[in-house]
Parts: structure tokens; C-alpha cells; sequence
């Protein structure tokens, strides 16, 4: 068994005209079907649309299949009873870090999660620490909020989610809205935390993120297109364009001085030259 | 057409606890229609700035200068200076509200009191800029179109209202790669056949390196460097400091003469790139 296990997922969205009669459902996901093994770490790439943000959603039960089904730890997400056992074993970190953050203090925001849990205060406390500490915002813990940039706030955001004690977290688009430096400190945490044995689930549109992880799913029309490793997807530069993505820049530039395919970083450029 | 930035400052919440300088004496010139990115870390004062120069906010002291134009004085009429310098916020087909995208486009001339058929002049007309074709697309509903089309439709209502300055704030960002190559051509559209200035605030400085003329750099509140792109990204090490970056291209440069002695390469392009390896490659 697999750690997370979906199966033939569908997911229509209904829809209906100005005097409220029913249309042709939206058909978000098509029949998806999918293993995520514990300690992996997977990205997912596809065109505005094309069901990634749909699938993240459903890998914790916050939309329930209209057809087939996900079982995370052989719990299935639409049996109530587990529900919330799924919720804290799969953290999630949105887009914009604006619209995540609940408290006005940014240790209170952290402590929310696991307050909702009923963990022990002296426990909350230490979680507290521990994850503010691991994204490195430790020393701001009684700032509020309000004050921080959008890449402190990703943090905290992130914080919130380790706080819980995942086992698994989705990345929703985490570094869309970040500056560089941004988005630099939060790719190298989402690496740390894989590397401390955390599943990792990331959704973005920028190739050299996605070139991080040791699988790439590639969602197109609500069906997995491609399920390859990084360094198969990003040798057919043909199907990439097809699918409207780009390669990595390090790929581009391999390709653009004919180099073999299994060169995948600017590094191994220098030493082929 | 000109744009005048004169000793800029802006307070946000003077005189009390959350007192912030977001503006510090900034100052600045664009005489010629060209394309100027403004470049700096989140909270640098980017957004401030833009908002000044379509007065949605008014200085704390200092002056804009529209097309010879005082924006900041007493009594402004403000209508005239947004139809002037139109802007485009983040996401802003989050804005789109109409139920079609003709009229979605033509919302703002219609507030400007244009007759009908300037309106329709004006309506075809942006959209041809955005590359979307009016024929195919007027009466659709803006909420059917994909996140690319739906950004390239807010950018046509803006245009529709035939500003002389343009300003984008990160018109790129959430888009998918092929979205995001749309948008890249689209701007070089309007670079190469509408006379304007364009300011561009961006993240992404592969962007920034390919479409800018010049390049503003802005670090708490004022401006820390201004020159083209390729003097802009040449200075590397003091950007890290500031927590920008450089293009894609330059940090793989950067890398590769790491690792390779005698490799040198400004480039700011992947095929730049290539072509300095390749000339490095006939030397050994």
C-alpha cells in the first residue's frame, strides 16, 4: 500500500444559467490515478486550469470525489470518522500569504493548528518554537503579522503547517508572489523539510522548482498527462512545448549546445565544456 | 510624453505607532516612450510609487509630472490624470465584472463620457493589442476565457482608455509558461507599434532583462540604482544584498565561470549564453 493512494478520481463542479437551471457540470478532474509513497517528493505541473490545484485539494479531504477515490495511510477521505486524522497528517501552504494567515501575532498563528488539535499548552508551546525555528522566523515570533513581507508570511504559513506535525504538506503555487529572496529561502525549507523525512507535494509553474523533486506529474485537461522523473520529462523538448511548458533554464541552455541529455544542472554544463 | 518624479516622500500612518517612510526622495526622468522596469524586494516601495503616479495616493511631499503636467497639486482633476497614466494591478482579471468582455473593455472610456462609436473604435482596437480577436471574443462571457486570455482582456480595458503611460504591476505572475509567454509578446507588441512609456514592475528578472530599455532599482524607499539592464545586472553581489536576483542566464553564468577558469559572460539571455561558451569553447 502506498502512503497515498488515488484512484480513478473525478471531480465535476456543477453549473448552472441565470435562471438557475442546471448545465453540463464542469469536469475538473477526468479519471486520475495516482501513488504518492512516503518521504517522496513530487511536483506538479500544468497549464492555468488544468486540474492541479483540484488534485491538491482532494489529497486532504477539502473536496471529496464525485467519482472513484483517496486513501491516505488506507484511511479513505470520504469516511468522516478519519477526516480529521487526514487533515493533520496533510498540511497545506496556499498561493497568496495574505489570505492564510488567522491570527495577528505570528506565534499565535502558528499555535492555531494544533490549539484546534487539543494538544497539550507546554506541547503547543514547544511545536511553537520548533517550527518557528525551522523556517527561520523564530526571533520575529511576537511581531504581528501585518508587518512581515509576503516571504516572512509564506513562512510563517509554512511554520503553521509544521506545527501540526505532518507527515505529508501540499505546496500550492508557494513562491508565485515572492520575491527572489523569497522565493529562494522558502524552496531551500520545502527541501529541508523533505530531506527530515516530510512528504512533499508541490504545485508551481517555474520548471527549475519542479527540476527539484524526483518525479514530475504533468496535469493537462484534468488527466495526468506524464509521470516521469525530471530528467526523462525534460529530455523531450518537443512533448514539453506541447504541453505549454517550458524547460529549465540549465536544459535549455544543455540543449541549445548539444549536450546529452543526462546533463541537468549549470555545474555539469562547466565540466562538459 | 514624459513622466517627472520630483523628490518623492510618502508616509504611511504619520505620527503614530506604525509610522513608515515608504518614499524616501525619490526622483527620476522618462522623457521618451521606452520601457523602464522598477526592480526591489517586497516592501521596497514599488507599489507606492506607482500608485503616486496615477494619484491614488497623494505625497507627503514632492511632485509628479505628468507629460509637463504638475499631478500632485491642489485641486487636480484626477479623471484627466488617470485616463492619462493607466494602471494594471496584480491579478487584475480579478477585477473583469462585466458579462461580456466588450463590455468589460469599454467600462472605462464609457466613464469618460466617449461616444458610442469611439467607444467600439477604442473597444477593437485594444483588443487587437492584446492579441485577442474582437470578432471571436466580444460576446463572450470574460469568466469563460482561460486565466492568460482573462489577464490579456484587463489589460485591454486600461489601454482602451489610451493612456501615454502604462504601468504593470508584476503582469506576470501565477501564470502558467505558455500564459506567460503570451503576455512577454504582448508587451513587445505594445513596446514596437503604440507610443508610450511603459513601467513594469516585476519579480521575475528574466523578464525584466528582456523587455526593459532601463532599469530602476528601488531598496527602502529610494532609488538605489537606475541604468540598463545589462549595467543593472552586472552588479550582482549588491543586488544578493538587497535580496534580488539576476536572470536566470547570469546566475548559470556566474556559476559556470565558478567552475571553469578563463570563462567570462554578461549575458543576460540563455542564447547569449550559449553563444559566449560556444566562443569560449574555440579558445581551447
Amino acid at each position: 500500500m502506498s502512503y497515498i493512494e488515488v484512484r480513478d478520481l473525478r471531480i465535476e463542479f456543477p453549473k448552472f444559467d441565470e435562471s438557475g437551471k442546471a448545465l453540463e457540470p464542469k469536469r475538473a478532474l477526468r479519471g486520475v490515478s495516482l501513488d504518492i509513497e512516503k518521504g517522496s517528493f513530487t511536483a506538479i505541473v500544468g497549464m492555468n486550469g488544468s486540474g492541479k490545484s483540484t488534485l491538491a485539494k482532494c489529497l486532504n479531504g477539502l473536496l471529496l470525489p464525485t467519482e472513484g477515490s483517496v486513501t491516505v495511510d488506507g484511511m479513505d477521505t470520504r469516511d468522516d470518522m478519519h477526516i480529521w486524522d487526514i487533515r493533520s497528517n496533510i498540511g497545506m501552504v496556499f498561493q497568496n500569504p495574505d489570505n492564510q494567515l488567522v491570527s495577528s501575532i505570528v506565534e499565535d498563528d502558528v499555535a492555531f493548528g494544533p490549539e484546534n488539535l487539543g494538544v497539550d499548552p507546554a506541547e503547543i508551546r514547544k511545536r511553537v518554537d520548533e517550527a518557528l525555528k525551522k523556517v527561520n522566523m523564530y526571533e520575529k515570533k511576537d511581531k504581528g503579522a501585518h508587518m512581515l513581507s509576503g516571504g516572512q508570511k509564506q513562512r510563517v504559513a509554512i511554520a503553521g503547517a509544521v506545527a501540526m506535525k505532518p507527515s505529508c504538506i501540499v505546496f500550492d503555487e508557494p513562491t508565485a508572489m515572492l520575491d527572489p529572496a523569497g522565493r529562494a529561502k522558502v524552496m531551500e525549507i520545502i527541501k529541508e523539510l523533505n530531506a527530515e523525512g516530510i512528504t512533499i507535494v508541490l504545485i508551481t509553474h517555474f520548471m527549475e522548482e519542479a527540476q527539484e523533486a524526483e518525479r514530475i506529474i504533468v496535469m493537462q485537461g484534468g488527466l495526468v498527462a506524464a509521470d516521469k522523473s525530471p530528467e526523462e520529462l525534460f529530455s523531450d523538448a518537443e512533448f514539453i512545448k506541447k504541453l505549454g511548458l517550458e524547460l529549465p533554464p540549465a536544459i535549455e541552455l544543455r540543449d541549445m549546445l548539444g549536450m546529452d541529455k543526462s546533463v541537468m544542472t549549470a555545474a555539469e554544463i562547466a565540466g562538459r565544456i | 510624453m514624459s513622466v517627472e518624479v520630483k523628490d518623492l516622500k510618502y508616509i504611511y500612518n504619520p505620527d503614530m505607532p506604525g509610522e513608515t517612510v515608504a518614499l524616501d526622495g525619490v526622483s527620476f526622468d522618462i522623457k521618451e516612450p521606452s520601457l523602464v522596469s522598477i526592480i526591489g524586494h517586497t516592501g521596497s516601495g514599488k507599489s507606492t510609487l506607482l500608485q503616486h503616479l496615477n494619484g491614488l495616493i497623494k505625497p507627503t511631499s514632492g511632485d509628479v509630472y505628468i507629460d509637463g503636467e504638475c499631478i500632485t497639486g491642489e485641486k487636480k482633476n484626477l479623471t484627466e490624470i488617470r485616463r492619462k497614466t493607466g494602471l494594471v494591478f496584480q491579478y487584475p482579471e480579478y477585477q473583469l465584472f462585466e458579462e461580456t468582455v466588450a463590455a468589460d473593455v469599454a467600462f472605462g472610456p464609457k466613464n469618460l463620457g466617449i461616444d458610442e462609436e469611439d467607444i467600439e473604435r477604442r473597444v477593437r482596437r485594444a483588443l487587437k493589442f492584446v492579441g485577442l480577436d474582437y470578432d471571436e471574443i466580444a460576446e463572450m462571457s470574460p469568466f469563460e476565457l482561460s486565466g492568460g486570455m482573462r489577464r490579456r482582456v484587463a489589460i485591454a480595458g486600461v489601454l482602451a482608455m489610451e493612456p501615454s503611460v502604462l504601468m504593470m504591476d508584476e503582469p506576470t505572475a501565477g501564470l502558467d509558461p505558455q500564459a506567460h509567454r503570451e503576455i512577454l509578446s504582448m508587451i513587445k507588441t505594445l513596446q514596437q507599434d503604440m507610443n508610450m512609456i511603459i513601467l513594469l514592475v516585476s519579480h521575475n528578472m528574466g523578464d525584466v532583462a528582456e523587455l526593459s530599455d532601463r532599469v530602476i532599482v528601488m531598496s527602502d524607499g529610494k532609488i538605489v540604482m537606475d541604468g540598463t539592464p545589462r549595467e543593472i545586472f552586472g552588479r550582482r553581489r549588491e543586488l544578493r544584498d538587497m535580496g534580488l536576483s539576476v536572470p536566470p542566464a547570469a546566475v548559470m553564468a556566474e556559476e559556470i565561470s565558478s567552475k571553469l577558469e578563463g570563462f567570462e559572460s554578461d549575458a543576460l539571455s540563455i542564447e547569449e549564453l550559449a553563444e559566449d561558451i560556444k566562443k569560449f569553447r574555440m579558445t581551447i
